[in-house]
């Protein structure tokens, strides 16, 4: 058994946020209105640092059934995304991924495949999760490549759900089984 | 970019900064005039904190405190508080320092709150009332495109007169022939 | 403009009080079967105390629209049905819908509710778009829906472990244009 790699990789690792010190970081990454976009299907809404810390909190009571892990570089400590299981059914091993890189210069250097990596060896090997699924814009070719990249298969097609910009895209859920998954892929 | 002009960017309110600097405003009775229905009398920024953070908690209202770009000062408030069942939303704006009005930045920020409003909400329309004394937003709203579409006649009553409230809106079709 | 437009041909969707909706709820919670078909949730009875206590502290939301399902012929609630999270922006929504008592299904009372609702969707609240995810072990639900106009959009594999098994969850959708569709068939 392996057991100094679940959180550590060679250019990342995964690491809790810190409620005090990661809030002007997350606030920041709330204004970058681009990234908002592609990663998230809920109206785009900047926050405070406060703002942030509240969520930190209520985040805190629901720990059961979500697990949210900041993506630093080893390099040099940097808070530059993050990696999260949601809605997690441990009756069934199922739960919901999902993982950004705030700023378009983090993207591309390895940093997110590796960290995302390190999330699907947990979920798997830690949790004892059966399956995952992302959730993701047709819009977001890079996110769509990645997961297939990484074995994940399309599975669901809701069409029209997202309306952005005077146009309609589709929900595209991609799904990952522990039988599907090989841990070197990506 | 969304919610970023030339003069100007739309950001998150921050509770304390912005309280006080409301509070300071709302003493200002030519700009609460311009501003408000109610009677001048100031507010505390206690008072201004929780009308704030009331708004905050509501899913359907977005409201965000007006920078400038060249040396991030907090310069006003705007907010758009949407009918979600109409795509329709109700816009406000007030410019608290009053070294910036009449110079474009009003202007720009009712457009880049439109712009959130139509590319983001995916509303229809946008609807807002302004006092038919205050020329000097009609005429930044209609720089932006709004049409004026009724007046509830001598809706408000101040220095021994009464005005009337101007009801103007913005269709998404209005928006587009604008060239946004 | 239509007065009757919570009304079908079989049922109507009304608004109960707490304490009739809490019984309802508890006594149909006591039917494994149609918790396995309703939620992912582990099948549990619920206390129908808490579950009132709960309701009555809940606040209001604007997005979220739960109706029950009342016959015509005898007044009788025998299910319910509901947005249970419209979603504003993309004027989208999850409509779910469960047949408590369980003489009332397989005899189109649930086709008859999803009819109104979908009306409601698209005529009253104005959305582009609404979705539902049905187990694959419920055909006769599939089956029903798919009358009711729904669209196979997918299916989520092995979500669900019952009985030593694996099953899978499919997601359905109808487009404003889709129901419209249908509507222009019902008149003609």
């Amino acid at each position: 058994m392996n057991h100094n790699s679940l959180f550590e990789g060679q250019l990342v690792c995964l690491a809790p946020f810190d409620p005090d010190k990661d809030a002007e970081t997350e606030a920041r990454w709330t204004h970058n209105t681009d990234y908002m976009r592609q990663t998230f299907f809920e109206p785009l809404r900047p926050l405070s640092v406060a703002q942030v810390k509240k969520k930190y909190e209520e985040a805190h009571k629901k720990e059961e059934r979500n697990f949210r892990f900041a993506i630093r570089t080893r390099a040099d400590d940097r808070l530059i995304g993050f990696v999260a299981l949601e809605w997690i059914e441990w009756v069934h091993g199922v739960a919901r991924f999902q993982f950004g890189i705030a700023e378009a210069a983090d993207r591309g250097q390895g940093y997110g495949a590796e960290a995302v990596r390190l999330m699907l060896n947990y979920s798997f090997n830690e949790l004892n999760l059966y399956r995952l699924a992302a959730s993701v814009g047709s819009y977001n070719t890079g996110a769509i490549r990645f997961l297939e990249r990484l074995g994940f298969q399309q599975e669901v097609r809701r069409r029209e759900a997202i309306q952005r910009d005077g146009q309609y895209w589709d929900d595209v859920l991609y799904a990952l089984l522990r039988d599907e998954w090989k841990p070197t892929a990506g | 970019m969304l919610l970023t002009g030339s003069l100007t960017r739309l950001v998150a309110l921050e509770a304390d900064q912005d309280a006080e600097l409301h509070a300071r405003w709302s003493r200002d009775v030519e700009f609460f005039h311009l501003f408000n229905f109610g009677p001048a009398r100031g507010a505390t920024a206690k008072q201004a904190r929780e009308w704030l953070e009331r708004d905050a908690d509501d899913p359907n209202t977005f409201v965000f405190t007006i920078l400038t770009q060249d040396g991030g000062k907090r310069i006003g408030l705007t907010d758009l508080s949407v009918l979600p069942r109409w795509q329709d939303a109700y816009l406000g704006i007030g410019i608290g320092e009053r070294d910036y009005w009449g110079k474009g930045y009003g202007t720009e920020a009712v457009r880049l709150v439109a712009q959130f409003g139509f590319a983001e909400l995916n509303l229809h329309r946008i609807t807002l009332s302004v006092f038919e004394f205050n020329t000097r937003a009609i005429r930044s709203y209609e720089k932006v495109g709004f049409v004026v579409e009724g007046r509830s006649r001598q809706l408000i009553q101040r220095a021994g007169r009464r005005w009337d409230s101007i009801t103007m809106g913005l269709l998404r079709s209005d928006w587009k022939n604008h060239g946004y | 403009m239509d007065t009757n437009f919570l009304t079908g041909d079989l049922v109507r969707l009304v608004t109960p009080e707490t304490e009739q909706a809490a019984a309802c709820f508890a006594r149909w919670s006591r039917d494994s079967e149609y918790l396995r078909f309703l939620d992912t949730d582990p099948a549990r009875p619920l206390v129908e105390k808490w579950w009132k206590e709960d309701a009555e502290k809940r606040e209001p939301r604007d997005n979220f629209f739960p109706f029950f399902i009342q016959t015509i012929a005898d007044n009788k609630l025998i299910g319910f049905i509901g947005f249970w999270f419209v979603m504003w922006n993309n004027a989208d929504t999850f409509v779910g819908i469960g047949i408590g008592e369980p003489e009332y299904r397989g005899k189109g009372y649930g086709t008859d509710a999803m009819r109104i609702m979908l009306r409601f969707a698209f005529h009253e609240i104005n959305l582009h778009r609404v979705t539902l995810v049905v187990f694959a072990y419920n055909p006769r639900a599939i089956r029903s829906y798919e009358k009711a106009g729904f669209v196979l959009e997918g299916r989520e594999r092995n979500v669900i472990m019952r009985d030593g098994e694996r099953h899978d969850i499919y997601t359905m959708g109808i487009l404003r244009s889709e129901w419209e569709k249908t509507q222009l068939k019902a008149k003609g």
